[in-house]
């Protein structure tokens, strides 16, 4: 009843309003020169909305309810996590460790491929026949998981940090030099044409103009690649790539929770300490 | 043999015609003004002279120093950078590196191409960079990052760093008109400078041709993409430049300030001298 009566409002009320304009128009007799792209945003906002509603039922977001239900049942497993056992935190300490050894590595083999790999596919370094193929290939080093290339360095190199190190190398490449790649793509070219001017060569166009633009974006989605690394080296753990991730994931799985939860935490502060280290460093640089 | 000989150069960006037939030649040792209102084509003419553009195809050559540069539309593939040295509008030097890194840039077209690429520049290298630091008035900068420098103080290591660079022959892209007016009468001066004084060849675009009738013996006008006075700069009168351009040529032209508003101007400047001495006294 009501919604009709609003209806019935809102319908006097445009009636009025376009009463209005069509006055207005008369009067200075010329429309208004329509301004392009509202339509399209409207139809971007339809898209995304359309998607979403799509992607309802597959999701299985109907369950949301369950999370007000039956939070009974996460707050028992959780509990199990409420007293943290830390008498064995010296081997913790090691394993977390090797975890961000492994990250340390592989992050390091990510950037030093990824400056050159970066600049290839960035569109305005390299034609589209460079360009194209090189970010295929990224594509495909980003679009398969750390824990698959895990998987796959296991079979070839045995079980241990190693196949962590190179799971987190190849997706990791993948990930940063399309990073690095868009931050070469926004540079300003005026500095590098000023620098071709002189008679540079390509790659000295490179390194005088375009790596000192993009180097603090670089070493900062570095630091961050690094820190989100360490978070996946743990994760590799499961595959048996070493680490604490490994030792965390067999106490669950054993069920002794309260260790888990110390291992839990000291991952929560390494990387915290991560995250305010890689900030000094980034001031430091910038 | 010519500095540069442009001849019958066409460039379209889309539907517009940006050159349209431009014929032009500059002789060694010349230094010639380039103006037009904005939008007349004297950048885009400076950046396919420069190599960094290419015209229509059959859009005419460009000639520079003898060499091939570009033919309908292809940049010759053997031309040889680094003969014209080229200042920029907005002076685009590499803002995070050292004025002195900048200036040693213009080293690299002729340093041996690993010694450049590693970026080790020698005693002799050094040495030039800081010489020409010197003769641009700004020796005292060398370690800073040119992002700090102001905008006359970066233009003036962008002339250094073509300094640097040797080249026989200087075009510069509106080099003044970010620039106040003092920065720009000492950049102007530089650039004269570098033409009496070197035989460089310097070709010049300018906003204002106040500075052309002051600094350049031969003034090439555009408009609309074509060339419509190639002369003596002296000839360019207010009226002339009025016929060429109608309402345009004001943004051409300095306001000649009317006498009546300078006295009072003189005088209260006159006054505020006499008053410093005492403002001085009384902090002292």
């Amino acid at each position: 009843m009501t919604i009709q009566l609003h209806a019935c409002l809102f319908k006097h009320e445009t009636n009025f309003m376009s009463d209005a304009t069509m006055t207005t128009n008369t009067a200075t007799a010329k429309p208004l020169p329509k301004q392009p792209g509202s339509s399209r945003n409207g139809l971007i906002l339809l898209a995304v909305v359309a998607a979403l509603a799509y992607s309802w039922g597959p999701a299985e977001m109907g369950r949301w309810t369950y999370l007000f239900t039956d939070a009974g049942n996460m707050a028992e497993y959780a509990s199990g996590f409420l007293k943290p056992n830390f008498s064995e935190w010296r081997f913790y300490l090691e394993e977390m460790i090797v975890t961000v050894q492994i990250a340390f590595w592989g992050t390091f083999l990510a950037v030093v491929f990824s400056i050159p790999l970066g600049i290839l596919s960035a569109h305005n370094m390299a034609p589209w026949w460079v360009n194209q193929p090189v970010r295929r290939l990224m594509d495909m080093f980003r679009a398969i998981h750390e824990v698959v290339f895990a998987v796959l360095f296991v079979v070839a190199v045995g079980l241990g940090p190693f196949a962590g190190v190179m799971a987190l190398f190849i997706h990791t490449t993948g990930t940063l030099s399309k990073l690095f790649s868009e931050a070469v793509e926004a540079i300003d070219p005026r500095p590098v044409e000023a620098i071709r001017t002189t008679g540079a060569s390509r790659v000295q166009q490179v390194l005088f103009g375009v790596i000192p633009q993009v180097l603090p974006l670089w070493i900062s989605l570095s630091l961050y690649r690094l820190e989100s690394n360490i978070r996946s080296a743990t994760v590799l753990g499961v595959i048996g790539a070493g680490g604490i991730g490994q030792v965390l994931f067999e106490s669950i799985r054993g069920f002794y929770y309260p260790q888990a939860s110390a291992m839990l935490i000291i991952v929560i502060i390494t990387v915290s300490l991560m995250d305010l280290l890689s900030q000094q460093l980034r001031k430091l640089v910038i | 043999m010519s500095a540069i000989t442009v001849s019958n150069l066409s460039k379209t960006f889309g539907k517009n015609r940006a050159l349209d037939k431009v014929s032009l030649t500059v002789e060694r040792g010349e230094m010639v003004a380039l103006i037009g209102a904005s939008g007349s084509g004297k950048s885009t003419l400076i950046r396919h002279i420069a190599g960094l553009e290419t015209a229509d195809s059959k859009g005419g050559r460009i000639d520079v120093l003898g060499d091939l540069c570009q033919d309908g539309g292809r940049l010759n593939p053997r031309l040889k950078r680094g003969r014209i040295s080229v200042i920029f509008q907005q002076f685009n030097l590499v803002s995070r590196l050292s004025v002195m890194t900048n200036v040693l840039i213009g080293h690299l077209g002729r340093t041996p191409r690993w010694r450049g690429t590693l970026g080790v520049f020698n005693r002799d290298e050094k040495l030039k960079a800081h010489a020409a630091l010197d003769r641009v008035g700004i020796p005292q900068v060398f370690a800073q990052r040119s992002s700090t420098l102001s905008g006359g103080q970066q233009q003036r290591a962008a002339i250094a760093r073509t300094l640097v660079q040797e080249a026989e022959i200087l075009i510069a892209d509106e080099p003044i008109s970010a620039l106040d007016p003092s920065s720009a009468r000492r950049v102007m001066d530089v650039l004269s400078s570098i033409n009496s004084e070197d035989g460089i060849t310097v070709v010049v675009s300018l906003h204002q041709v106040e500075y052309a009738r002051r600094y350049c013996p031969r003034t090439i006008a555009m408009r609309d993409g074509a060339v419509v006075y190639d002369g003596p700069s002296t000839a360019l009168s207010n009226e002339f430049l009025a016929e060429l351009y109608g309402a345009a040529s004001e943004e051409l032209v300095l306001p000649d300030a009317p006498a009546g508003q300078a006295a009072p101007v003189a005088a209260m400047a006159a006054a505020a001298e006499r008053e410093r001495p005492r403002a001085e006294l009384e902090l002292a």
